[in-house]
């Protein structure tokens, strides 16, 4: 016997009227222009008539080329959203000084810093590395697609249903309020009520299984698919710091998953992993979100190592420097990342013997990396260096990277690090090598690969304003911070007494606006060259003389990528083939088998990310529907037996030739 | 080199070409490394929990102590099954390769009854705990006890809707590849659990029932 009352919160559980934030200022404002885009949005694609192709040729697609552009324009609209909370944390430490309060509330700014710190790492800097290393990885292997391509569509939608979940927490109830990795007791039932960490909770484990999936998908890729002759030592650098990225989500992101599911087990059911009673032990969530979270920054910055080496021997017009120190470089990271987890929580007390091994780890992880900065140099001395827009990103990256390791050894240093602990200091610091290192990166790779896909080059012009804008704005915005971390700041702050700081804080407002635009320059770069795309346009799929197998084929490819699998002899195998005098073939061509696009992946996440959301307000009955259903789902795609078709050996023939003719009227 | 391409004749040039590509390649089939991937981190997650239980399995909080509650001859009996239900589906895929689909049924049916007494067992185990006061929520000892001996339950409880689901598709399709490679998938899946059971009934148990 069920009353109302009892079925009303079962199915809606906590949610109720309350949730919606109308008070919030800033809150009805973003939802109003996030309202009237997506109204715009929809509106456009019903005009264009744009749903069904939407449908078939993108949400649907298993194509490892489509999935990586899906991923990276997600990585780019979220950087728009974590970036609007970094504006507003530097608009508020600017002003919020003295008898003035800024014009945000503590319990709104402690949620605008934790989302900032969730968002640019999960949903920005994971689908922006998840999304070239999709596109580029198979190319530069020789293969038709990844090894699970249904697998990766699931892992897309993961992902991206993961940050709709935070997107929801804006408007419907509210985000944690316990930065960006929401420690113990206070990220506890005790410590916040409310369901701002369950929104941190279900999000992350809704797009951790994407991530994970994607590393298993990736891995299994690039071991079993590579092209014939491409052993391990001749694969391209960048495959091999994804494959040793994909190692370490592989062997992290199940502990983030599990430490996770504590947490809500904590939550939901009164259980007692990190409670302060009954025998709770909170270090252990430290202790373990960390042999997660160190290998996560290594996770973000080998690709872009990667993608580093492939712009500076292109750019160089040479071989890579060291090719052999670059492989085992990466891989002694990539063993050491899981090395030195301790080193965030020095303060934690575990005594000098254990604090000073992890010390020396982290600081033996700047001998391989130092290696690997020599290497790039060494490779741009005495080549013919071209100074397009990838390498402007290089050698900003070479610079600011450097600055940033130093500064993450001084803090490896265990009595230093006692006092900058949880300091603005360590804020400079990592922000200096993620930006520095992992930001300037992806922008080098999205200048870089972009005349691949869509098959025109991006504009130079506002592309060196980009780099200008955020490579000034980047020193304004943090070297200010390391002054103030010396000077004893704490981060996380949303108020300050002693006015002699507040100069450094404007400083680093102005370098957060000039930061926007370089971000502004970059969405204007994209426009101009749409406009200008026939002027920049990319006939011959090799606009770089670049060196590695992905220059081979069409720009954009064709969906199949190579009508004949390319054979290897030679680490820059493309360049191998051009100096040989390769030809391309012209005829023979033979019917290629693909995997067929399928709705499963989208709808299994979808029912994924309603569950999740019933599961954050606690309707107990739409949760277990939503899991019956979701069961149903995956049971039902078992059952679809044919997942492939061919391309018809006369479709080959009709794509190939009209390359051959671009080619030719090109020559 | 580019010297002597040049001068080379048409045919000579093609030959030069043609040494970098193939006409079919098939790749090989990844599914099962990918699968040992997923197992391995898998594997990751159940070394948390054990992780938990270490550090957490003495915290009794002047609770119930393990050597109070576990009642190793119904543990005993419980693991009985689960290693018999591994042996059962060796059987299975011993059947399948001899290409008899009655038997490999057969067995796979057996397997999934010796596993559903294993979840039935283990049911009774934690009412009986709860029943008494010892729920998760009594103790971090407590907690990390249901928490690592309640996921691989639910593993094993998802092993039996897959074996369920693979016994219909063998059932409609006969032993063809990709149900071989469905079953190879579901007995690595298996065994795995196997193999976590014996740390817990190690750890957990026979270790916790020391003073």
């Amino acid at each position: 016997m069920l009353d109302h009352t009892d079925l009303t919160k079962l199915i809606f559980g906590r949610l109720g009227w309350d949730a919606i934030p109308i008070h919030e200022p800033i809150l009805i404002g973003t939802f109003i222009m996030v309202a009237l885009g997506g109204a715009a949005l929809l509106g456009a694609l019903t005009y264009f008539r744009l749903w069904g192709p939407l449908w078939r040729d993108w949400v649907t697609s298993i194509d490892h080329k489509k999935i990586g552009i899906m991923y990276m324009v997600l990585g780019l609209v979220m950087l728009l959203r974590g970036f609007a909370d970094a504006l507003m944390m530097r608009a508020q430490q600017a002003i919020s000084f003295g008898d003035s309060a800024g014009f945000l509330p503590p319990h709104h700014y402690d949620q605008v810093f934790t989302a900032h710190g969730v968002i640019m790492i999960f949903f920005v800097a994971m689908p922006l590395i998840t999304g070239l290393m999709n596109y580029v990885v198979p190319l530069q292997i020789g293969a038709r697609d990844v090894a699970f391509p249904f697998l990766n569509n699931f892992s897309f939608w993961m992902t991206t249903f993961g940050a709709v979940l935070v997107m929801a927490s804006l408007f419907v109830g509210e985000f944690a309020r316990t930065g960006w990795l929401a420690y113990p007791p206070l990220s506890g039932i005790l410590g916040s009520p409310d369901v701002g960490v369950d929104y941190y909770i279900w999000s992350l484990q809704i797009a951790g299984v994407g991530t994970l999936l994607s590393g298993v998908n990736l891995l299994a890729t690039i071991v079993k698919m590579r092209a014939p002759g491409m052993t391990m030592m001749k694969m391209p650098v960048f495959t091999w710091t994804a494959l040793c990225t994909n190692v370490l989500i592989v062997a992290t992101f199940p502990v983030l998953t599990a430490v996770l599911a504590m947490l809500s087990l904590d939550r939901m059911f009164g259980m007692n992993f990190f409670t302060n009673d009954l025998g709770g032990n909170s270090m252990l969530y430290v202790n373990l979100i960390w042999i997660w979270g160190h290998p996560e920054v290594y996770i973000l910055v080998l690709p872009v190592f990667g993608i580093f080496s492939e712009v500076v021997s292109t750019f160089s017009g040479k071989r890579l420097f060291g090719y052999t120190s670059m492989v085992y470089a990466t891989v002694v990271i990539t063993i050491l990342s899981y090395l030195v987890w301790l080193h965030h929580f020095f303060t934690m007390g575990s005594g000098a013997s254990v604090n000073s091994f992890f010390g020396i780890t982290t600081m033996i992880i700047s001998i391989p990396t130092g290696a690997k900065i020599f290497n790039w140099l060494f490779t741009m001395y005495r080549g013919r260096i071209r100074f397009d827009v990838p390498m402007y990103w290089t050698i900003g990256f070479m610079i600011t990277f450097v600055i940033g390791g130093m500064t993450g050894v001084l803090l490896a240093v265990p009595p230093a690090d006692f006092v900058l602990h949880n300091s603005l200091f360590l804020i400079a610091h990592f922000h200096n090598v993620i930006i520095g290192g992992v930001v300037f990166g992806l922008f080098a790779g999205i200048n870089y690969w972009f005349p691949k896909a869509f098959g025109y080059k991006l504009d130079a012009f506002w592309g060196k304003c980009s780099f200008w804008f955020w490579f000034i704005g980047f020193y304004l915005a943090f070297m200010p911070l390391y002054v103030l971390g010396l000077m004893g700041v704490t981060r996380r702050m949303s108020h300050f007494d002693d006015p002699s700081l507040q100069i450094w804080f404007q400083v680093a407002a102005f370098g957060a606006v000039l930061i926007a635009l370089g971000i502004g320059s970059m969405l204007m770069q994209f426009y101009v060259s749409f406009k200008r795309r026939n002027e920049l346009r990319d006939v011959t799929g090799d606009p770089w003389n670049g060196r590695t197998l992905e220059w081979s084929t069409s720009s954009p490819p064709a969906d199949y990528n190579f009508a004949f699998t390319p054979r290897v002899y030679d680490k820059d195998a493309w360049f191998d083939m051009k100096k040989q005098g390769y030809a391309r073939p012209q005829q023979g061509f033979i019917e290629i088998h693909m995997p067929k696009n399928t709705a499963a992946g989208f709808v299994i996440a979808a029912l994924s990310g309603l569950i999740g959301f019933a599961l954050i307000w606690q309707m107990w009955l739409v949760a277990g529907l939503g899991f019956v259903v979701m069961m149903a789902a995956i049971i039902i795609h078992t059952f679809n037996y044919k997942r492939d078709y061919y391309i018809p050996a006369n479709e080959v023939v009709r794509t190939e030739d009209t390359r051959t003719r671009l080619l030719e009227s090109h020559v | 080199m580019s010297e002597i391409n040049v001068t080379s004749s048409a045919a000579a040039g093609a030959d030069v070409s043609s040494r970098f590509y193939v006409r079919e390649h098939h790749p090989e089939n990844s599914t099962l490394l990918g699968f040992w991937l997923y197992l391995m981190s898998d594997c990751l997650v159940f070394a948390c929990l054990f992780v938990a239980y270490a550090v957490l399995g003495r915290a009794y909080a002047g609770g119930p102590t393990g050597a109070e509650l576990f009642d190793l001859p119904l543990v005993a009996t419980n693991t009985a099954l689960l290693l018999l239900s591994s042996i059962t589906y060796g059987f299975a895929m011993l059947e399948s390769q001899r290409k008899r689909l009655g038997s490999t049924l057969l067995w796979l049916g057996v397997t999934g009854l010796l596993g559903a007494g294993f979840i039935a067992l283990e049911l009774h185990e934690f009412t009986h705990l709860i029943h008494e006061g010892a729920g998760p929520q009594r103790s971090a000892f407590l907690t990390s006890f249901f928490a690592l001996v309640g996921t691989h339950g639910l593993h094993v409880s998802f092993g039996i809707i897959w074996l369920v689901t693979l016994m219909f598709q063998l059932n409609r399709h006969g032993l063809i590849p990709e149900n071989r490679r469905r079953l190879m998938c579901l007995s690595m899946f298996w065994h795995f659990l196997d193999v976590v059971w014996i740390g817990v009934f190690t750890f957990v148990y026979l270790m916790g029932v020391l003073p």
